[in-house]
């Protein structure tokens, strides 16, 4: 029998080294990556405005100023006003409200749907996988684009289900990722291990599972939230999405498109908005792919 | 390899089948006719119309005469317009819509595949950053927004291209496909850089320059095969994104097409247009997907015996 | 005048973590139809200082520092790109070690044999067809004219080696390169494919320079060896001189680490811990096509305290005989018996408490343990798991078994990307150790380790068995190891075990025509 040093076995952890979790590591290169930190920075003051806005706005929602009319950028009015004098700055800040909020909630409902699809297809396998991913494959080959107008337009006017119908399509996608990542993972010697050891499904998923799987699931994410923004701001152009007297940057845009001859500032501010917080997401979103080193840089 | 388009091909009736019965339902759900919006029509006259259109009998068995319709091709008199058909409608704006298209297309493949060729040879220096920034421009403007800003320049400002129309002014079918094409462009540009970074890594390009070969046949010959592949199988979305992406540039461009007439169908509550549409549509978007699926399988020579029965 | 003459090549990686110096001032030749091979581990630089021979290294981050290359009169090192590519494929070919990857899959095998033809002379595509196929016929691939338009994912390693070898040897070159042209393939195929390169060198007096971490591969061929270590040439010399006269403490590092000899085993006691009975590891594919018969009605006993060696090449089953004993892989027939207990019955929280009394160590050290989880935790786990300790006496435990394992025990709460090979497959060791098994499964756990550090694991799990009384299966392809460490042996093939009995009496007087097969393809006769 092996003696025990003469440290004492208390000390154990104190006294040892700490290690560089992968985490860290990726944390690290993120930071180095100057395009991402940029688009992170920017989103989260797009974010914290959006949150502020009752407060920050310069004007409230509804003030119309009608001998004003519509007027460019001035020193009252940072960003002009519309046809009814409400000032563009205000406007844009509300309709940013929606937009992200769309884009954030719909995000969400897609990963919980999706990363729960995926991950018990990808673990038990079999029959049941067989037969979930069959319904993906069908549900994926709908064109979805072509349902949610009618969605919009049957039962229209109601924000929940718009929500709903964007989550409805991009769930698919990642239940395809999860799904994927959790079937390359099982078959993974640690996991092997983890169950030659003895351990239950549940541990298996939680401890060794989960925390492998999360990479792509956060760079996934980070890009459909853009994905969806675009969505609902297609559907709103259309005047099938946010519907007045709420308003959002694709209904911004929409309504700035048709004076914009005479009044191209109600275009390119909603436009601007709209683009950079696409571009902050979207250079986020490959920063953190590369950092995380998840395959198919850039795709 | 027949095995498999059939088997593809029997996947995607069910799919087709639940499009038209999702569909039907649905409109029939909406509250508000398609008779609603019109002028104050008088009751003797509403129930006439409703029966000529069939419109008094159970749903269901409206249902069954449509898919029995169906069958024979034939989609319906449109509600909207009457006198003509849907099939007539169809017909007229599909060639519009198919050449915006495939304008588009054409677009996104060229300066898509080239920046993302070129991008991929250079990684992480300027001829990587600067095509895939443009890239990143063309992904995050939608074309709602590029549309109306390019007129704006192009069209207004500038002066030197049309900003409405199809076939009637030279030129003015530029602006419409650029804008519709340019989302495709980025995406497939990103598509390709991947790809190919993925097989220029492998070992196999390494044999080929072991070899001697020249630069150029390594990257035509080699890299290109499979580098590619990825965008051959996004051809089948890509062609979903741009029926979905004409719905906006045909309004904004005031382009008679499909896109256009399916928008304003789903407004005006044109039960047969919608139907219609919407079936023809969704059977375009299925068969485009099986001839990408199957185009990106038969392209891999490994998938392409295995499919063909009894690969090694 | 030496074919090639490489003096103090020095090579360096610039990368965003620094500058590293890969090579540093190495020298060696190839005389005129001879081979000369250059031996080194991982991080040698034996692959670098060749890859730059021809100009492969890519550019950033590689940087060839300096040294002259002389072939033919010329400096390689200073060629231009353009003069480099006049000498790729025509008077330098070199083939690569993994024939899976070094094909183009889209392009027919044909294809890419003729490139070279039509890249460097103006032949027209038939006569370079013509030509290819004589070639393929040279290397032994016996249709030729079939070959030429087929795939390569139609052919097994062994034949794209050969397709590999044919379209290296095409253009006549002087000097052929050869990066561990062998070090994926099955021994039996090893040891064809040695002899080809063999004999087509002796047939067309080329120059040979091949790259290996295998002393042994080498010794049948090599006219001359050159050692490396740390980007430095440490030895070289004749075969004789380096096997019977090694000089440098390195060198003799890698002899001693060859296993050898065979272990001195009492006679078998009848007392079976495991019996196998008409196990059988069947898996259906869909639908009605032949299912894969992994193991195929396979029965054997595995001795109280002794180590049974299971050997095979890839495909024979072995590694799903160890899993299928384990329980990770699902049985379809037959029975396994673990001390008087029905293995193959027991479900759920049976077998829960089962897995205590018998664990495994897998063949990839770093896939066998959670990326992201501390030494600390992946030592922990099982002893919790099992109730082995009192949380209070956890650390206790954990410390004994880094003890035991040779692990410095201030690394407890590092991760395992941050350990090298032989350490990770170290901390396997302690976690599978974890629960005091009775019994223990080893998948070739030293296959993906450099030599030296080969020799050390299975020291420690030879040491580690006699201490804890460990009985152990052995799985591996490498017939020297098995002779090295195991009790007894067990010889598969395609599912089937055909032939099985103690070590000393399988090797010595092998009973069936596979296993003499298996046994005259062990490299290193030269050597013994």
């Amino acid at each position: 029998m092996t003696t025990l040093q003469s440290s004492e076995p208390a000390d154990l952890l104190e006294n040892a080294e700490m290690g560089a979790s992968l985490w860290r590591d990726a944390w690290q290169r993120l930071r180095k990556n100057k395009m991402a930190v940029g688009g992170g920075i920017t989103l989260l003051l797009f974010i914290v405005v959006a949150l502020l806005t009752p407060w920050l706005a310069p004007y409230s929602y509804e003030a119309q100023n009608l001998d004003l009319g519509a007027s460019p950028p001035s020193a009252a009015h940072w960003l002009g006003t519309d046809v009814f004098g409400r000032d563009v700055l205000t406007q844009v800040m509300y309709g940013g409200r929606v937009s992200l909020a769309v884009g954030f909630i719909a995000t969400a409902v897609a990963l919980l749907i999706g990363v729960t699809w995926g991950a018990i297809a990808g673990y038990v396998g079999g029959r049941v996988d067989a037969v979930m991913m069959r319904i993906v494959d069908i549900l994926y080959a709908l064109p979805f684009m072509i349902f949610i107008v009618l969605l919009m337009v049957v039962f229209g006017r109601n924000v929940l289900l718009l929500f709903l119908a964007i989550g409805a399509v991009e769930w698919l996608t990642m239940a395809r990722i999860m799904r994927s990542q959790v079937q390359s993972l099982r078959q993974q010697e640690f996991v092997e291990a983890a169950i030659s050891l003895g351990l239950s499904p549940a541990a298996i998923i939680r401890r060794h599972v989960i925390p492998n799987a999360l990479g792509p699931i956060i760079v996934y994410t980070t890009l459909t939230i853009p994905s969806v923004m675009l969505l609902e701001a297609f559907l709103s152009f259309l005047g099938l999405g946010i519907q007045p007297p709420q308003t959002s940057w694709g209904l911004l845009i929409s309504y700035g498109a048709e004076t914009m001859e005479e009044y191209p500032w109600l275009l390119i501010f909603p436009g601007l908005a709209l683009t950079t917080t696409l571009f902050s997401l979207n250079f986020l979103g490959d920063g953190l792919r590369d950092a995380l080193d998840v395959r198919g840089s850039k795709d | 390899m027949l095995r498999f388009i059939i088997s593809r091909l029997l996947q995607a009736i069910p799919v087709i089948f639940i499009v038209i019965t999702a569909t039907f339902f649905l409109v029939r759900a909406a509250p508000g006719g398609p008779f609603d919006a019109e002028k104050v029509v008088l009751p003797e006259v509403k129930r006439a119309l409703e029966a000529q259109y069939k419109l008094d009998l159970p749903l269901h068995e409206q249902y069954f005469a449509y898919l029995s319709d169906l069958a024979q091709g034939e989609l319906g008199p449109s509600f909207k317009y009457p006198g003509r058909s849907v099939n007539e409608i169809l017909f007229s704006g599909l060639p519009v819509t198919a050449e915006l298209g495939f304008y588009a297309l054409l677009i996104a493949l060229i300066i898509g595949v080239t920046a993302g060729v070129l991008a991929s040879l250079k990684p992480n220096t300027r001829q990587d950053y600067l095509p895939m920034s443009l890239a990143m421009i063309g992904f995050c403007m939608p074309s709602f927004l590029l549309g109306p800003l390019l007129v704006l320049v192009f069209g207004i400002y500038l002066e030197w291209l049309p900003i409405s129309g199809w076939g009637s002014i030279p030129g003015d079918k530029i602006l419409p496909s650029i804008t519709l094409g340019a989302a495709y462009a980025a995406y497939v540009a990103r598509l390709s850089r991947a790809g190919m970074l993925e097989i220029l890594s492998q070992d196999y390009i390494r044999t080929a320059r072991a070899k001697g070969l020249p630069e150029w046949q390594v990257v035509g010959k080699h890299a290109l095969r499979g580098g590619l592949i990825p965008v051959i199988a996004f051809l089948g979305p890509a062609f979903a994104g741009l029926l979905a992406g004409s719905f906006v540039v045909e309004t904004i461009f005031q382009i008679p097409g499909l896109g256009r007439f399916y928008v304003q169908a789903a407004f005006n509550r044109d039960y047969t247009m919608i139907l219609g549409t919407t079936v023809f549509l969704s059977s375009l978007i299925v068969l485009f997907n099986l001839i990408s699926d199957v185009a990106a399988a038969w392209l891999n020579p490994r998938l392409r015996s295995q499919l063909s029965g009894g690969g090694q | 005048m030496s074919l090639l003459n490489v003096e103090n090549l020095e090579v360096s990686f610039v990368t965003r973590n620094g500058t590293s110096k890969a090579v540093k001032g190495v020298s060696f030749t190839v005389e005129p139809k001879q081979i000369t091979a250059i031996i080194g581990e991982s991080g040698s630089g034996k692959s670098v200082s060749c890859y730059a021979l021809l100009g492969l290294i890519p550019s950033p981050p590689g940087r060839i520092d300096g040294g002259v290359a002389s072939f033919e009169g010329q400096n390689l090192l200073t060629l231009s790109e353009a003069e480099l590519r006049k000498i790729r494929g025509s008077d330098i070919a070199m083939i690569f070690q993994d024939p899976m990857t070094c094909l183009n899959p889209y392009l027919t095998i044909g294809e890419q044999l003729i490139e070279p033809l039509l890249v460097h002379r103006n032949l027209s595509r038939a006569d370079a067809k013509t030509r290819a196929i004589e070639l393929l016929n040279e290397v032994g691939i016996r249709s030729p004219d079939s070959t030429f338009d087929s795939f390569p994912h139609e052919f097994s390693g062994g034949m794209r080696q050969r397709v590999m070898i044919a379209m290296a040897l095409i253009n006549e070159p002087k000097l052929l390169i050869a990066d561990e042209p062998t070090t994926a393939l099955d021994v039996t195929i090893q040891a064809q494919i040695l002899r080809l390169i063999a004999d087509l060198q002796k047939h067309r007096d080329i120059g040979v320079l091949f790259i290996s971490h295998d002393l042994a591969v080498v010794s049948d061929i090599a006219d001359q060896i050159v050692v490396m270590e740390q980007g430095e040439v440490v030895e070289s010399g004749a075969p004789d001189a380096i096997f019977n006269h090694a000089q440098h403490p390195y060198t003799q590092k890698l002899l001693a680490a060859i296993p050898s000899g065979e272990r001195d085993s009492e006679e078998a006691k009848d007392d079976a811990l495991i019996n196998v009975k008409n196990l059988r590891t069947w898996f259906h594919g869909s639908g009605k096509t032949e299912p894969v018969k992994a193991v195929d009605d396979v029965s054997f006993d595995i001795h109280r305290g002794e180590i049974l060696g299971l050997v095979g090449e890839s495909g024979s089953g072995k590694s799903t005989l160890g899993r299928s004993i384990m329980r990770l892989a699902p049985v379809t027939g037959g029975q396994i018996t673990f001390d008087g207990i029905q293995l193959t019955g027991l479900e759920g929280r049976d077998l829960k408490d089962f897995r205590s009394r018998m664990q495994m160590i897998f063949q990839d050290p770093f896939a066998s343990l959670n990326p992201r989880m501390t030494v600390y935790d992946t030592l922990a786990e099982p002893l919790l798991l099992h109730n082995v300790c009192q949380r209070a006496e956890l650390d206790q435990h954990i410390a004994k078994l880094m003890d035991d394992v040779g692990l410095a025990r201030n690394f407890i709460r590092k991760y395992p990307h941050e350990f090298s090979g032989g350490q990770r497959q170290r901390i396997a060791i302690g976690r599978a150790l974890a629960t005091r098994p009775e019994f223990i499964v080893a998948d070739e756990p030293v296959s993906a380790l450099d030599v030296t550090i080969q020799a050390q694991i299975l020291d420690l799990l030879m040491a580690l068995g006699r201490e804890h009384n460990l009985t152990m299966l052995f799985v591996s392809h490498d017939m020297a190891v098995i002779r090295h460490i195991a009790d007894r042996v067990l010889v598969m093939y395609h599912g089937k075990i055909v032939e099985a009995g103690p070590v000393k009496q399988v090797f010595n007087n092998p009973a069936e025509p596979y296993t003499q097969s298996l046994l005259s393809s062990i490299p290193g006769v030269a050597m013994m």
